[in-house]
């Protein structure tokens, strides 16, 4: 293999999986040191940079990161970050005042974004500040999109919405709230020099089998969340049957528990680890007692007298191959199980009703628009979109990604610059060391499990619809917690040239991640190192030949627990421990770069 | 030295031997010598070998006197019995514990001055002796604790981090050995732990004195240009003439043996050293022959390095002294001590 390139700053950033594994890319192990060290603001604003929401974030993330983070693979649970993130914005101090804000006087730029979702917020976090006119159009009276309507209280209260939606709207943004965007060919011609689409995935799926339109009790989940939420829907039928087992499905079933349920079953078509919902809200839901039933397909609405009393299911069977690939099912029999409500959660789909289709975008087979992945432009130039509406339903950290990218790209075409040609990642390099055998961080690997989140009674939990169920890390789980991060971003950086082939890094490895070896090719030198190095994810990282032997310094990134002990026992310094900070341009390193290349050429 | 444990975690990939146990379990305390020390890869080595040999930890007993080298045994298999005795006296100590308990599997590790300067007579009588040990010498060539002084194996010529060079005739461990009929000899090196675990394989499972010098650049005191026990004067003048391959018991040898150039040598315990000549000249089971060979390649300036000589027939000290099967330990006390009558008869039987 040629020697590894470690210039190139996607390298590192590999490495730095929770961070890679994130839309937003955000600096994982960077802000839990931040919360290792009580500095509790500075972990907020560093989680802000990228995305934006971290009280919103700490609570109702999708969480790639986690299920990426190299903890999972070392031992069995991975690093509880996003409830770190929760710590980091549970008890930062006021940081109003360390907020980016509007210039005085605008850049005489008008942009318009539709819908006030994660979406559209982020594009006016990232433009605001650089003087741009911002206005969100926004149908309903509230702001926040689905993370209000369809994440119940129980998990995101309102006044963290309200505060981290603040902080945006205060930066001079124009918010026109129940102002319903009823034709994009009308606003194009309202003047505005960009206009940004953020209007979510708003349409919850249907199930056309018999009996649907013969009760008033069978509810689409989402616009039954939204109801409940706006309370407008104050209770639900005893026993309570929810269709599908995503994330939403979780929201319906706990919510139907909240709102006079006392049975709820969660109706699944195949079996775990099929399942769409995340294993943490699983988790949640059955705590409260929920049941979910396995191998039941939706056949049809029992109706008796005009009223719903049941919906009859078939039963069905699985072949799983040696692949995991599950078959289309054979159906063994028939089941009716007794109902008073039914609520379907079986995904969203796109709904553009409010645009022409003859003004240029184009439309794929599903409804979405047709949308540049890098630059978030459609068909139609000056028009953007981003968050679920772009490229159908995801989560809340890529819409904030999309944001931040379609404001690049706004910025970029405002100023009559070539959007394709933005600013690329940087990475920064510095050593961590502090002495003969002292880092900057604490390199020891804690073997403590990961903490357990606290939950409020299941007793008290259900009295009220609005009460948070999680409580937070206690400090002492928090500090137990951030103990478990192996410091990723902290890199063992190598230098051929010093290296006396003593193989004393090799013989303190603890995960046996190094091997001086003879050159050869990927698979061949996987086959010949330390340890079995079977995840292909991960890269090698291997050296220029060294100076003795022309062998060459093999590290297999998958295992490594960054314990900095190779370089401790490196009697040359050849290892170093050095923290890679990724360099991420957002719209406002952009204005920069212009100004001082304007200011380099006059 | 490291402020920090080496973590317990490790590699879920990682094998297990024989025992169930990984490698990891045969460590000991993290070291606390120089970073890049040739002594921690010797003891990366000895781990290796022991965790791949299977011996329970139990019965290996980690025997040494003073030095850098003999601090090494509190580095691997916290679990076996040690003894860290005097100055040069690790064979006499070594020669009592295997007296008493000759089922052990004893490893006693040295240096050059531990062995050729103090201890060199108690060195040479061990050998006598034919006491069953695997014996190591790490040599660098200097006394690294006392701040590099030139020792008895320091080459002439070789030149010291400061002062003059070495003008007197140094000590050869292996040239010792096999003049005083050692039955395992063998040179290594602390960078080629693929030619050192297996010879320390061989000399743990050999019955009779093993010796295994290796040379283990002190990286402080004897790592630079001039010298001649230096990483990179070792890589440069290294000369493997023989490999060796240890083959467990009931352990199928490979057909790839069978071509005339290998030679396959049956131990006492079943096992099969497989010896395959790199240098077709080389004769390993003929003392004499050794010597000439290893005389003119130590005036070329080589390093010469393999299983050097392998004599499996002589007897060791149990044998010699024609004593019992059974360790002294294990010995009812009234057959271990007859008493007073009995030692009166034997007495007698000299007046």
């Amino acid at each position: 293999m040629k020697p590894t390139d470690t210039s190139n700053p996607e390298y590192f950033h590999q490495v730095v999986d929770c961070q890679f594994g994130c839309p937003a890319h955000t600096d994982v192990p960077a802000y839990i040191r931040m919360i290792a060290q009580g500095e509790f603001s500075d972990a907020y604003m560093e989680n802000r940079k990228s995305n934006v929401f971290p009280g919103i974030l700490g609570r109702v993330c999708d969480r790639p990161c986690e299920p990426a983070c190299r903890r999972g693979r070392v031992e069995e649970k991975p690093v509880a970050i996003c409830r770190l993130k929760r710590v980091a914005a549970d008890h930062r101090d006021d940081i109003t005042s360390r907020l980016p804000k509007a210039p005085a006087t605008s850049n005489g730029k008008k942009v318009a974004l539709i819908g006030a979702g994660c979406a559209s917020l982020t594009v006016a976090n990232d433009l605001a500040p650089l003087g741009y006119e911002v206005t969100i159009f926004e149908a309903l009276d509230t702001t926040g999109g689905l993370m209000r309507t369809n994440i119940p209280q129980f998990r995101l209260p309102p006044k963290v919405l309200d505060e981290e939606i603040g902080y945006i709207l205060d930066m001079g943004v124009d918010l026109k709230t129940n102002h319903p965007i009823e034709s994009l060919k009308g606003l194009l011609t309202e003047g505005y020099d960009a206009v940004f689409v953020g209007t979510g995935a708003p349409r919850g799926k249907n199930l056309e089998i018999p009996g649907r339109y013969d009760s008033d009790r069978i509810h689409i989940g989402i616009d039954w969340l939204e109801s409940v939420a706006f309370e407008h829907t104050k209770e639900i039928g005893k026993k309570v049957l929810i269709i599908g087992v995503g994330n939403t499905a979780m929201d319906c079933c706990r919510t139907s528990l909240r709102i006079g349920a006392e049975d709820v079953k969660v109706m699944a078509r195949k079996p775990r680890g099929f399942f769409k919902a995340s294993d943490w809200e699983l988790e949640d839901a059955e705590e409260e007692n929920v049941e979910i039933l396995i191998n039941h397909s939706p056949k049809e609405f029992v109706i008796e007298d005009g009223k719903l009393v049941g919906m009859k299911f078939e039963l069905m069977e699985y072949k799983v191959d040696d692949n995991g690939r599950i078959d289309r099912g054979t159906v063994t029999g028939e089941k009716i199980i007794p109902c008073d409500d039914v609520v379907l959660a079986i995904g969203q789909d796109n709904a553009f009703p409010w645009i022409e289709r003859d003004i240029g975008i184009e439309f794929d087979n599903w409804d979405c628009p047709v949308v540049d992945e890098t630059t978030m432009m459609c068909a139609i130039d000056g028009v953007f979109f981003g968050g679920d509406s772009a490229f159908g339903p995801k989560n809340i950290i890529w819409a904030v990604e999309h944001g931040h990218q379609a404001a690049i790209s706004m910025h970029r075409y405002c100023q009559g610059e070539d959007i394709a040609d933005r600013l690329p990642r940087g990475m920064n390099l510095a050593s961590q060391k502090m002495g003969m055998h002292e880092w900057s961080f604490s390199n020891d690997y804690d073997p403590a499990s990961r903490r357990i989140m606290p939950h409020v009674d299941l007793k008290k939990r259900f009295k009220k619809l609005d009460i948070e169920v999680e409580l937070g890390f206690t400090a002492e789980q928090a500090i137990q917690e951030v103990e478990r991060c192996l410091n990723c971003d902290i890199q063992t950086v190598f230098s051929a040239d010093l290296c006396i082939e003593c193989d004393a890094c090799i013989d303190i490895c603890p995960v046996n991640c190094l091997t001086i070896t003879a050159n050869g090719d990927e698979d061949d030198l996987r086959s010949r190192l330390s340890a079995p190095a079977e995840n292909h994810e991960q890269p090698l990282y291997v050296s220029a030949d060294l100076p003795h032997t022309s062998r060459v310094m093999v590290k297999d990134e998958d295992l490594c627990v960054h314990c900095s002990l190779c370089a401790e026992r490196c009697p040359t310094g050849a290892w170093d421990m050095q923290k890679s900070t990724l360099l991420v341009p957002y719209a406002q390193d952009e204005l920069a770069e212009e100004q001082s290349t304007s200011a380099a050429s006059t | 030295m490291s402020f920090i444990a080496k973590p317990n975690v490790s590699h879920p990939g990682m094998p297990k031997n024989s025992l169930g146990l990984s490698q990891r379990d045969y460590e000991g305390t993290v070291s606390t010598l120089c970073a890049g020390c040739g002594h921690d890869s010797v003891t990366a080595a000895i781990i290796q070998a022991v965790f791949e040999l299977g011996i329970e930890p139990h019965m290996l007993a980690k025997m040494s006197g003073i030095g850098c080298s003999s601090k090494t045994p509190a580095y691997f298999v916290s679990q076996a019995h040690g003894f860290n005795s005097v100055h040069g006296r690790m064979p006499s100590v070594t020669t009592g514990a295997n007296a008493a308990n000759r089922d052990l599997t004893y490893i006693g590790v040295s240096g050059d001055g531990d062995s050729l300067s103090i201890g060199v007579g108690q060195f040479v009588h061990a050998i006598r002796r034919n006491l069953n040990m695997c014996y190591v010498i790490e040599n660098n060539g200097v006394y690294g604790l006392t701040k590099g002084q030139f020792s008895a194996s320091a080459d002439i010529g070789s030149k010291p981090k400061k002062g003059q060079p070495n003008l007197q005739e140094p000590i050869d461990a292996v040239s010792t050995a096999l003049s005083l009929g050692a039955t395992y000899i063998a040179r290594s090196f602390s960078g080629d732990k693929e030619q050192l675990v297996p010879l320390l394989k061989g000399a743990l499972m050999h019955r009779g004195f093993a010796l295994v010098d290796i040379v283990s650049p002190c990286v402080t005191f004897n790592d630079h240009e001039g010298s001649t026990k230096s990483y990179a004067h070792t890589r440069q003048f290294y000369h493997n003439v023989i490999n060796m391959d240890y083959i467990p018991p009931r352990e199928e040898i490979k057909a790839a043996y069978d071509d005339g150039e290998a030679m396959p040598i049956e131990m006492h315990d079943g096992s099969t050293i497989v010896l395959r000549k790199i240098d077709r000249e080389y004769e390993p089971t003929s003392r004499a022959a050794s010597f000439k060979y290893l005389r003119e390649r130590f005036n070329a300036g080589e390093i010469t390095t393999g299983l050097l000589y392998l004599d499996e027939s002589r007897a060791e000290m149990h044998e010699l002294m024609g004593n019992v099967d059974t360790p002294l330990t294990q010995l009812p006390l009234d057959e271990l001590h007859p008493g007073k009558e009995e030692l009166k008869k034997l007495q007698s039987r000299y007046r």
